[in-house]
C-alpha cells in the first residue's frame, strides 16, 4: 500500500466517512472507493462496484474475483455508536467498556453535576435535555441506545426518540415494576407493543450482575447480542 | 471530548502503522482477506509489522502472527506482495496451523 492511500484512509476515518479500500491481492494496487464513487461514470471494475455496494450496506469485507485477479474490498465504517441517557454510577464502567469494544460513546445528562469530565474523561458528555439530545445525535441502525436515569422525566422522551429511530438496540434500566410502569406511560403516549417490545427492560442479560461494573458487562454483553446474533 | 477512532479494541494498527512510516521506518501490513470455518479474527482484522520485527494488532489467537510476520519481513526486504494461506491442510507446509480447525488467508504487503 502507498503511504499516500493509507494518510487518504486515516483522513477519512478521522472525518468519520465510510469508504473501501480496494486491493488487488495479486498485484497490491489498490484505491479507495466511497459511496458517491458508484453513481459517477468510474473506472471502477464492475463486480468491484457491484461487491462494494453491497460491502457498504452489509459492513463486510470480502473478497471478488474480477479480470485482473482476486481484489480484497476492506469496509472501513465509522465506529459504531453508543448513547447513554444518565450519567449515573453505571455508566462509568460501561463508557469505558463500550468505548473498549469499539462504540464512539456519549453520554446525556441535563443534571450538570453529574455529567462531569472528572467522572467521565475522555466520554462526549451532552448536558442537553435527553430528547433534544437524541433527536441531534438520530440514532441509525449502528447505534444503541441505553437509559440509565430510572427517572421517568429524563428516560422517557429518550426512548420515544429511540423508538422511532432504527436503533439496533434499545435498554432501560429499572426493576420490573419500573418497567412496567414505563411500558404504561409509552403506550398512553402512543407506542404499540411491536415498538414496546423493543425495549430491553429490565436492561442486561440476566448475569447476577450487582456492582456497576458488573452490570455494565451484562447490558454490554446484551448489545453485543443484539448486534452480532442477528448476523 | 471526542475518543479517537477504534478499528480494534484500542489498538490502532493503521495509525501506528503510519507513526512509524512518517519517521522512516520500514512498515508492512498484513490483512485476513478470507476465512473458512472457525477462524479466531474476522475478514479485515489487520497487523502492522514494524522492520524490527514488533508488532501491533492481531490476524488470529496467536497461532500463526509469528509466521506472518516473518514472512513480513521477507516483503519489507524485496517489496512483493504475499497472499498466505494457513489452516489445517497447509499445517505441513507452514509448520504452523489453527489449532481451531479454521483456515484463513493473509495478505501482506509493504507500506511504500
Amino acid at each position: 500500500m502507498k503511504s499516500a492511500t493509507l494518510e487518504e484512509l486515516l483522513r477519512h476515518r478521522e472525518a468519520k466517512s465510510l469508504v473501501v479500500l480496494a486491493t488487488n491481492l495479486n498485484t497490491g494496487e489498490e484505491r479507495l472507493v466511497r459511496p458517491g464513487d458508484l453513481d459517477s461514470g468510474n473506472s471502477l471494475d464492475p463486480a468491484v462496484a457491484e461487491a462494494a455496494a453491497d460491502a457498504f450496506r452489509s459492513d463486510r469485507s470480502r473478497t471478488v474475483e474480477t479480470g485482473d485477479g482476486p481484489v480484497f474490498l476492506h469496509v472501513f465504517n465509522p465506529p459504531l455508536r453508543m448513547i447513554v441517557v444518565g450519567a449515573v454510577h453505571i455508566a462509568q464502567p460501561l463508557a469505558r467498556m463500550a468505548a473498549l469494544a469499539g462504540y464512539d460513546v456519549t453520554v446525556v445528562d441535563p443534571r450538570a453535576a453529574f455529567a462531569t469530565d472528572e467522572r467521565f474523561p475522555d466520554v462526549t458528555l451532552l448536558t442537553d435535555w435527553p430528547d433534544d439530545a437524541l433527536t441531534t445525535l438520530a440514532p441509525d441502525a449502528r447505534t444503541a441506545v441505553v437509559t440509565l436515569t430510572h427517572d421517568p422525566k429524563l428516560d422517557d422522551p429518550a426512548l420515544e426518540v429511540a423508538l422511532r429511530s432504527p436503533a439496533f438496540y434499545v435498554g432501560s434500566l429499572g426493576s420490573k415494576r419500573t418497567h412496567a410502569a414505563r411500558l404504561r406511560r409509552l403506550t398512553e403516549a402512543g407506542f404499540g407493543d411491536d415498538d414496546l417490545d423493543r425495549i430491553n427492560g429490565p436492561v442486561g442479560l440476566a448475569i447476577g450482575a450487582r456492582s456497576p461494573a458488573e452490570i455494565a458487562v451484562s447490558i454490554l454483553a446484551q448489545v453485543t447480542q443484539a448486534l452480532r446474533r442477528e448476523a | 471530548m471526542t475518543q479517537p477512532p477504534r478499528q480494534d479494541w484500542g489498538e490502532d494498527v493503521l495509525g501506528r502503522a503510519a507513526a512509524w512510516k512518517a519517521r522512516g521506518d520500514d512498515v508492512a501490513l498484513a490483512t485476513v482477506v478470507t476465512t473458512w470455518g472457525s477462524s479466531p479474527r474476522p475478514v479485515g482484522s489487520q497487523l502492522a509489522v514494524h522492520g524490527d520485527g514488533r508488532f501491533v494488532g492481531s490476524v488470529s489467537g496467536g497461532c500463526i502472527e509469528g509466521a506472518v510476520v516473518l514472512e513480513a519481513l521477507k516483503t519489507i526486504d524485496d517489496g512483493e506482495p504475499r497472499l498466505l494461506d494457513f489452516g489445517v491442510t497447509h499445517e505441513q507446509a507452514w509448520e504452523v496451523g489453527l489449532a481451531c480447525g479454521g483456515k484463513v488467508q493473509v495478505f501482506v504487503e509493504k507500506l511504500q
